[in-house]
């Protein structure tokens, strides 16, 4: 294995924290798939996405010597950042009052379809997702978030707790209330 | 059939996100064994729950294009690149800006050739820019430090 993908994140961080932005630019070919996946999920709109996990990503750049790499994860610190792109974007949206449809249609255009061979299951399967789609653009941010960061992003209830800087109970009780309110809108599909 | 008290409710909707989760430990799995096999609405609940983590958990979004992650990297540098090519431009700026109006103005008050009306219409003219500009930079730095979400972009 090379020594720049051996090398953790606390290693990278330093090293950037030093002025290398060849450290940087390691950390950022190590997050960018997550950052952006989460973007997407949150935003639901790849140009958006790209956009603000790009810009995430300066803004990091511009405030790491402020990261205390020893108390944290680098991600958790930058996830922080990113999401506060993102939610300043959805309040923008909210504010010029996209109609829903037009959300939708652009969140579930960025579920990849299934892949299973029996055309009944595929779509059956393909329903679903679009119905998962629906209901998650309609969760309020919060509700939102914490399901994008446990089940798309596997993140554990005490990285999450860092994340969003609340305790890992808070986590557990959003977490509920937020599948709770999932559930109620996935009820025809489950 | 027993119902799950409601004192109980909070805890066991804890337990029940942990299970889900796969985060219970040997503290608290037997709290929520206990939970499921005393309660049917409990048991229930664990059912539907796990299933819709079933389905969250088999969503997968589309993969952009390779060159998407091919040119990442490179466009956060260029991005950072431009940054700060922007603060040394605005700072170069804001110094001549600041030079070549002290000049200007001390070579218009030295002026014996402009009328003393011509000599305060352009100094008002100035001096009306000037607060303008301080007034907008004020308030953008004022936005800046209140809003909500600056505090954590900052951090």
């Amino acid at each position: 294995m090379p020594e720049s993908e051996a090398e953790n994140d606390h290693g990278l961080v330093l090293r950037s924290q030093r002025g290398e932005a060849h450290a940087f630019g390691l950390l950022v070919q190590r997050h960018m798939q997550r950052a952006y996946f989460t973007a997407l999920a949150l935003t639901g709109s790849p140009e958006d996405a790209r956009d603000l996990s790009q810009e995430a990503f300066v803004r990091a750049y511009r405030a790491i010597a402020k990261f205390d790499a020893a108390a944290g994860a680098f991600f958790t610190w930058y996830y922080r950042i990113l999401r506060n792109l993102c939610l300043n974007l959805r309040r923008d949206r909210s504010r010029r009052a996209r109609p829903f449809a037009e959300i939708g249609e652009s969140v579930m255009e960025q579920v990849a379809a299934a892949t299973e061979e029996d055309p009944a299951v595929l779509a059956e399967r393909n329903e679903l997702q679009d119905a998962l789609w629906r209901a998650l653009a309609s969760l309020k941010p919060a509700a939102c978030e914490v399901i994008v960061l446990k089940d798309f992003q596997g993140m554990s209830y005490k990285e999450i707790a860092e994340a969003l800087h609340c305790p890992v109970g808070t986590v557990m009780s959003r977490l509920f209330e937020a599948r709770r309110r999932l559930r109620e809108l996935m009820e025809n599909y489950l | 059939m027993m119902h799950l008290p409601e004192s109980e409710r909070e805890r066991f909707q804890l337990l029940l996100m942990a299970a889900v989760d796969g985060e219970l430990d040997a503290q608290t799995r037997p709290q929520f064994e206990h939970f499921v096999q005393n309660y049917p609405e409990c048991q229930a609940e664990w059912l539907k729950y796990a299933k819709l983590k079933e389905v969250t958990q088999a969503m997968q979004f589309k993969n952009p294009p390779p060159e998407v992650w091919e040119n990442y990297w490179r466009s956060v540098y260029n991005r950072l690149e431009r940054g700060f090519g922007w603060i040394l431009l605005s700072l170069g700026a804001v110094i001549l800006l600041t030079y070549g109006g002290y000049q200007a103005i001390v070579a218009l008050l030295a002026d014996t050739e402009v009328e003393l009306v011509m000599k305060i219409a352009i100094l008002a003219v100035i001096a009306g820019a000037a607060l303008l500009l301080v007034s907008v930079l004020r308030e953008k730095l004022f936005t800046a430090r209140t809003d909500k979400y600056q505090k954590e972009i900052e951090r």
